[in-house]
């Protein structure tokens, strides 16, 4: 069994652990975090250090908790996916469509063939976006700062797309139960379209920059290895269980929206290093940019939303003001205690987010709150596995290992 | 990529074979299996042989102002295949005043910290857990603040906090 144990002699000073500790003088620890500019967000890290090579780490974490699960039991379901954006924030449009597939399928919502359509694309936009900040961050961390600059321009560009869907760059809660709150434009199609022509020649650049560089190369190759078993046993999933030779991708495995109709691949690779990491990322965005390249040139026609007759997604104005049916539906949406109806019943729904699957473990009791809102975040087991894949690595190690496992704070502590 | 048509049905045959028939429910095409707290590691370990050798999710819903319920928290034990794509929801419920389970870390390494998470915020005892502390509230934290009973916004604690000087660090 290959548990390993925080060691709690860290902080007692017990005399039985005074005496290991003794024999252990020549170690010595090392707080990383929480306020760190290589962790990126506020976590801890203690470490212990022979020299400059780690013989052991602690991962701690809950600075950032603001009992998000808590607050999702008295949001709506509406309400609650302005609380998904601050989960993981570097892809908040990839949480609401978790969240919102979660609540449907508790609901037992079939989406229209628009909404499905639109959701993939702005979800694998999401993705595109995710991998950009984390193999970025990698970069950064390892000393590249231009291929970081590279990556971050072009999350500006997606930014400016997510602004002109639904006015806002960050914190977009664009779904709702049953549909979106903006429909794509013209000139939200228009602007994916160019991102889909242009980014191919950024991504070319930023690979050449760094796939071969030998300084990032040395950097990343062989550390952090993480076998495909412990990578299925600590329950690693999304690019860090796929760099690791786990064939496992909910895209593929469990169709949800609309990623039946594309064709695209899954990638993986099979060292399971930083490296590995990497590459599996590079690999997705083009990938995901497969997607949405197919995707944006065959969005069905029809509306956006479930119908009226379903009485969960708020009918559009024109509705509203010239039909009986449109004008009841949005009263009694807009009234606390009439709402659609929840089953009493509890239903897991998992979305593979960029990160690895982010699902949402919902019980439903016949209110328009759930009555548990239990988010499962992927970063939590990601980070759990970080000892193991530190020991015998060296300091500066450390921030590789870190970057590329993607660790975000937000969704780690929620 | 072949979909199999999943054998959940084979599966819980050789369940009820082994452990006496179990209370199972569907619901949205997942199958969930309630389990008695004594029997729920050797369930979970018999699963594991089966094939669910992903868990996925540790976690705990608090029945307390639940309508109907009998027993007051029901763990939840979300598992998966990494070969066939199968799911299966394993429940298991304890009941105050000493809710305890024994831990599945012996199984997977995955359950360490989501034990631990349930540990902090519900207080369910999991017996055999190597080290089970507070995962995302403090140390100096005594509640369990996804219980039903703890309020949306606190009892103050935080205000009773130690306040650490840079000469006492």
């Amino acid at each position: 069994m290959s548990i390993a144990p925080a060691p709690r002699s860290f902080h007692s000073d017990a005399p039985a652990d005074a005496a290991a500790e003794r024999s252990e003088d020549y170690l010595w620890t090392l707080n990383f975090g929480p306020q760190h500019p290589a962790t990126h967000t506020t976590l801890r890290l203690v470490l212990k250090l022979d020299g400059e090579r780690v013989v052991d780490a602690m991962p701690e974490m809950g600075y950032l908790h603001s009992g998000f699960e808590k607050i999702g039991e008295h949001l709506s379901y509406n309400q609650y996916v302005t609380v998904t954006d601050r989960m993981n924030y570097i892809s908040p449009m990839a949480n609401n469509v978790a969240w919102h597939h979660a609540v449907e399928k508790l609901l037992g919502i079939d989406l229209t063939p628009r909404c499905r359509s639109i959701r993939t694309i702005i979800a694998e936009l999401a993705r595109i976006s995710d991998h950009l900040l984390s193999n970025g961050a990698v970069g950064l961390d390892t000393g590249a700062f231009t291929f970081f600059l590279y990556a971050f321009y072009q999350r500006e560009v997606i930014y400016d797309i997510f602004e002109t869907l639904c006015g806002a760059r960050f914190t977009n809660s664009w779904t709702r139960v049953g549909g979106v709150s903006h429909d794509f434009t013209p000139l939200v199609i228009e602007k994916i379209r160019t991102f889909v022509k242009t980014f191919p020649k950024t991504l070319n650049d930023m690979e050449r920059l760094l796939t071969r560089n030998r300084i990032f190369v040395d950097r990343t190759k062989g550390v952090g290895v993480l076998s495909k078993e412990e990578a299925i046993n600590g329950g690693a999933t999304g690019p860090v269980a796929r760099a690791s030779g786990v064939t496992r991708d909910l895209r593929k495995d469990e169709p949800y929206l609309a990623y039946e109709d594309f064709d695209f691949q899954i990638c993986c690779a099979s060292a399971g290093d930083c490296y590995a990491r990497y590459l599996v990322r590079m690999a997705e965005m083009r990938e995901s940019l497969k997607i949405v390249a197919q995707a944006i040139e065959n969005i069905p026609a029809g509306q956006v939303n479930v119908g009226i007759d379903q009485r969960t997604a708020l009918p559009t104005k024109q509705q509203v003001y010239s039909t009986i049916e449109g004008t009841i539906s949005h009263f009694e949406l807009s009234m606390s205690n009439r709402g659609f109806e929840v089953p009493c019943g509890e239903s897991y729904g998992a979305t593979e987010a960029p990160n690895g699957e982010l699902g949402f473990y919902l019980v439903g009791d016949g209110s328009d709150r759930a009555y548990r809102a239990r988010c499962r975040p992927p970063s939590v087991l990601h980070f759990a596995l970080f000892p193991q894949l530190i020991r015998g690595h060296t300091l500066s190690d450390v921030v590789a290992v870190l970057g590329s496992l993607n660790i975000i704070a937000a969704e780690l502590d929620r | 990529m072949p979909h199999d048509p999943p054998a959940v049905d084979d599966i819980l045959a050789a369940v009820t074979d082994r452990f006496g028939p179990l209370e199972t429910t569907a619901f949205r095409g997942q199958t969930s299996l309630v389990v008695p707290e004594p029997q729920s590691f050797d369930l979970l370990s018999h699963l594991k042989e089966q094939g669910f050798d992903l868990l996925v999710d540790v976690t705990c819903v608090d029945y307390l102002e639940y309508r109907g319920a009998k027993q007051r928290y029901g763990l939840v034990y979300l598992l998966a295949s990494t070969t066939t794509n199968q799911r299966l929801t394993v429940r298991v419920f304890v009941d105050d005043p000493e809710p305890r389970v024994r831990s599945v870390v012996p199984l997977w390494r995955a359950a360490d910290w989501l034990e631990r998470e349930v540990w902090d915020l519900f207080g369910i005892t999991f017996a055999g857990h190597p080290d089970l502390r507070r995962l995302v509230m403090p140390e100096e934290f005594t509640a369990h603040p996804l219980r039903k009973d703890y309020p949306l916004q606190g009892r103050g604690e935080r205000h009773n906090f130690p306040v650490i000087t840079r000469d006492h660090s």
